[in-house]
């Protein structure tokens, strides 16, 4: 029997196309998302430079006022511009809410891998410690902690932080426990790879999937926490303005100007809206089974 | 009555993914008689899971009939709405499924998955159910069979299972059993073990079965009629023993020719010493531990001598269980023995220093599917081993990547593919270039065929011996599948509960097996035998 009979192998399951392929229009989770991400970036930026009105500035005779052409989202029990303060909270809220997700995430998959693959002492200490940290409330931990370290703007990013690293610990960790036992980690030990570079190369890649999903709803977790320590007394102290202490100090007045409430919730729930869709669309993005 | 009517009739029927989509069955019609055993035989992809399933109205979702009739017991099957459909489905027609480790609910006992049909379509009472439950397992041979009811189906192996489940199917005496690949998952002992129980249960009670399956040579044993099916098409279809001597179209043919049948092999070269040298080696896996507790580890491989000369291919079979694969991945280096000494080169592998071990001797993993990283292409998954070559040059890199495409017959292109890409074969010969891309002396495959279709086994077979005359390496070659065994090694052990029970010249291990399990084995086996005049037949031995 010749050798070359066996070369016509079977057809490849996908359309046999050329690898390079025209630019494709990208989704549309992908496109809003992404959007929505500028416009709120761009809002946070322009926010460092110029804002319409002095965002500190009080001025009791426009105490209360409705949205109008002149105070385009109103003013708040001090006279403040409600825009400008927007603006300003603009890049405090997010940039908190990214530190801290971005803590949570880098420390939990630390820990998480470290956990999963070395299994053993490790693994079960490791899960101790960090069962016992789930066991208690993200936010009464948070409390906790910004009571230690006290409030400010990166005291709330480590305690947020903190607080949510766990629950990427758990995500990883079974990630991990199941990738471990998949022929190609492996294979890989068989050609001689060391355990750090087969942890790098093939187990991290393989645990973004559900990291992706995670952390972006974590993101909305962080905003509302931080809103939530901000509405203690416990967030990023007055009168820096960030949305979710916008959104506390709104309740009180919320029959008589109802604006003041809903603008701050309004954008936080288009940040979360935004940055689920995006990040959707990244986790498939970056899987090279979900590319048709 | 004057003509007998068929048991299900199935007439010019056509399954079509979705409206637009693809035809998975087409033009597809045969039928059955009372207590016939008729045999879908088909490789994947065929529709004939489908056309099973459409039989019994349970089609996945996008999958829709659009066109024929089926017909069972003279009723179309489209005429019955969907409760008397209900009714028909588990009383008159049970199904067993290919994968017993996930057929059975996990958190329900084996009682009350046995009782719930009878419940459903019976107006019989508790006693009397729980009663027929334990007479069933008793007969087929469930010593316990009070504790097995109260039991849960992950206390059994994945034959018991099967068994379980068939009989909790044939509890209802159906006029027709559809056994949807009910054996590939199981070692060839177990395979016998619940074929010659669905017979003898179906044999009792004149129940039909529909076996659908891809192993011809399993079906010719035991159908009456079989219809070969490809690409939704059924191109031949009658008598097991007609198309067995003449088989007609080419597609039935193929699959014949693809069993593999003893080769003519390339002598060995001369050698001074064993290549690898497995001296007394055992090896325990952990057992369950408590929290603080000590475990008690269990012991899977009990002293194992064993030695592979230069470009000899040494075969280990046995059931699974066997020990086989973990004495595999022992030999490469996965997990340490607890007593006694492998040695590559004459030098122990356990030395920390021992680099030509892991440089010169790769695995073949036996699932294609998860033995690729999915996150790679296939250029980087083939240069990956390159990394520990220090001498190569990136450029000498992708010219050996680019050889290695060439010698497991794959087109260049496949550098950029990822492997979610490419079929199980395909995915089968990029298994076998990673291994092969550092020239290496020693090849353990563990099962590298049993996950593909026959044609395909037959030719991944081929890839393989080609590559090892032109390479010269030796072969650990892991495996249930005795014809494979038969065509491609010079030695075979056979192993059994841990142990290697008989070891010997291929030709003597076949012809005369000294051991009994040996002899059992080669007896569950039994392949198609060539006969002359370009017929087969069933081999007795």
């Amino acid at each position: 029997m010749s050798a070359k009979r066996t070369l016509p192998a079977e057809p490849a399951r996908s359309v046999a196309a050329p690898a390079r392929r025209a630019w494709r229009y990208p989704p549309l989770n992908a496109l809003i998302g992404g959007g929505l991400l500028l416009v709120l970036i761009g809002m946070a930026l322009l926010g460092l430079v110029w804002t319409p009105y002095e965002p500190l500035r009080l001025d009791l005779l426009a105490r209360f006022q409705a949205p109008s052409a002149a105070h385009w989202l109103g003013t708040d029990e001090f006279g403040r511009d409600a825009l400008s303060r927007m603006m300003m909270g603009a890049r405090t809220s997010l940039w908190i809410s990214l530190l801290s997700v971005s803590f949570a995430v880098v420390a939990g998959t630390l820990i998480g891998m470290l956990a999963g693959y070395l299994r053993g002492w490790t693994d079960r200490v490791l899960m101790m410690l960090n069962d016992a940290l789930l066991a208690f409330p993200g936010i009464l931990m948070a409390l906790g902690i910004m009571a230690i370290i006290g409030a400010s703007q990166y005291g709330i990013v480590l305690a947020l932080g903190i607080a949510y690293t766990p629950s990427v610990v758990r995500v990883v960790r079974g990630s991990v426990l199941s990738l471990r036992e998949l022929e190609f980690v492996e294979a890989s030990r068989v050609i001689g790879n060391s355990e750090f570079y087969t942890m790098l190369r093939h187990i991290a890649p393989n645990c973004l999937a559900p990291l992706c999903v995670l952390a972006t709803s974590m993101f909305g977790w962080a905003l509302l926490s931080e809103s939530a320590l901000s509405f203690l007394g416990l967030g990023v102290p007055p009168p820096a303005a960030t949305w979710g202490s916008m959104l506390a100090a709104s309740r009180p007045y919320i029959a008589s100007a109802a604006w003041l409430g809903i603008f701050p919730g309004l954008f936080i729930s288009l940040a979360l809206l935004a940055i689920n869709l995006f990040g959707d669309a990244l986790r498939d993005r970056l899987d090279p089974r979900m590319r048709k | 009555m004057t003509v007998p009517t068929a048991l299900l009739s199935v007439q010019h029927l056509k399954i079509r993914a979705g409206v637009q989509g693809q035809l998975a069955v087409d033009d597809l019609s045969f039928t059955m008689a009372p207590g016939e055993i008729v045999a879908l035989v088909g490789e994947s992809g065929s529709g004939k899971t489908m056309a099973a399933r459409a039989a019994i109205g349970l089609l996945p979702a996008p999958m829709q009939v659009c066109g024929g009739r089926i017909e069972f017991k003279g009723v179309a099957l489209d005429s019955r709405d969907a409760p008397a459909m209900r009714r028909v489905r588990g009383a008159q027609i049970g199904m067993v499924f290919q994968e017993p480790m996930v057929s059975l609910n996990p958190s329900l006992t084996i009682g009350r998955q046995m009782s719930e049909a009878l419940k459903l379509h019976t107006d019989l009472d508790a006693a009397e159910i729980r009663r027929r439950c334990l007479q069933m397992l008793q007969r087929i041979g469930i010593k316990d069979a009070e504790r097995c009811l109260a039991s849960y189906p992950h206390q059994f192996s994945g034959g018991m299972r099967q068994r379980i489940m068939l009989a909790s199917v044939m509890l209802l005496r159906p006029a027709l059993l559809i056994a949807d690949e009910p054996t590939t998952a199981l070692d060839c002992l177990a395979q016998l073990d619940v074929i010659e129980l669905m017979l003898e249960l179906t044999r009792e009670q004149g129940t039909a079965i529909l076996f659908i399956s891809h192993d011809l040579s399993l079906v010719a044993r035991y159908a009456h009629k079989v219809v070969v099916m490809r690409n939704g098409k059924a191109v031949e279809q009658g008598g097991i023993q007609d198309i067995l001597l003449a088989p007609r179209a080419d597609y039935t043919r193929q699959l014949l020719e693809a069993l593999p049948s003893r080769g003519v092999l390339a002598p060995l070269p001369p050698a001074n010493g064993p290549l690898l040298e497995v001296r007394g080696v055992c090896i325990e896996h952990p057992g369950p531990r408590s929290f603080w507790g000590k475990s008690l580890p269990k012991r899977v491989v009990h002293g194992v001598d064993l030695s592979i000369a230069p470009g000899e291919t040494l075969a280990l079979v046995g059931g699974s269980g066997s020990g086989k694969t973990t004495l595999g991945r022992a030999v490469v280096g996965l997990v340490n023995p607890c007593a006694g000494a492998i040695r590559f080169k004459g030098v122990d592998i356990l030395k920390a220093a021992n680099r030509v071990h892991r440089l010169q001797c790769q695995m073949i993993f036996q699932d294609p599917y998860s033995s690729l990283d999915p996150r790679m292409k296939i250029g980087q998954i083939l240069a990956e081993p390159l990394r520990h070559e220090p001498g190569m040059s990136p450029a000498q890199r992708r010219q050996r990547v680019a050889e290695t495409l060439v010698d497991v017959g794959l087109a260049e292109h496949f550098v950029e593919r990822f492997a979610h890409q490419l079929s199980g074969g395909q995915r089968q010969r990029v298994a076998i270039g990673r291994a092969l891309v550092r020239r290496p002396q020693l090849v353990i495959a563990d099962e590298p065929i049993s996950a593909l279709d026959m044609t395909i086994q037959k030719q991944i077979l081929e890839l393989f011996e080609r590559l090892q005359k032109q390479y010269g390496f030796a072969c650990l070659f892991i495996s249930h599948d005795l014809a494979a065994v038969e065509r491609i090694a010079h030695r075979v052990a056979v192993m059994n509960q841990g142990e290697v029970v008989e070891i010997g010249d291929r030709d003597a291990i076949f012809d005369t097996p000294q051991h009994p399990y040996t002899q059992q084995l080669l007896a569950a086996a039994s392949p198609l035998e060539r006969l002359a005049g370009g017929g087969y037949r069933i081999r007795t031995r």
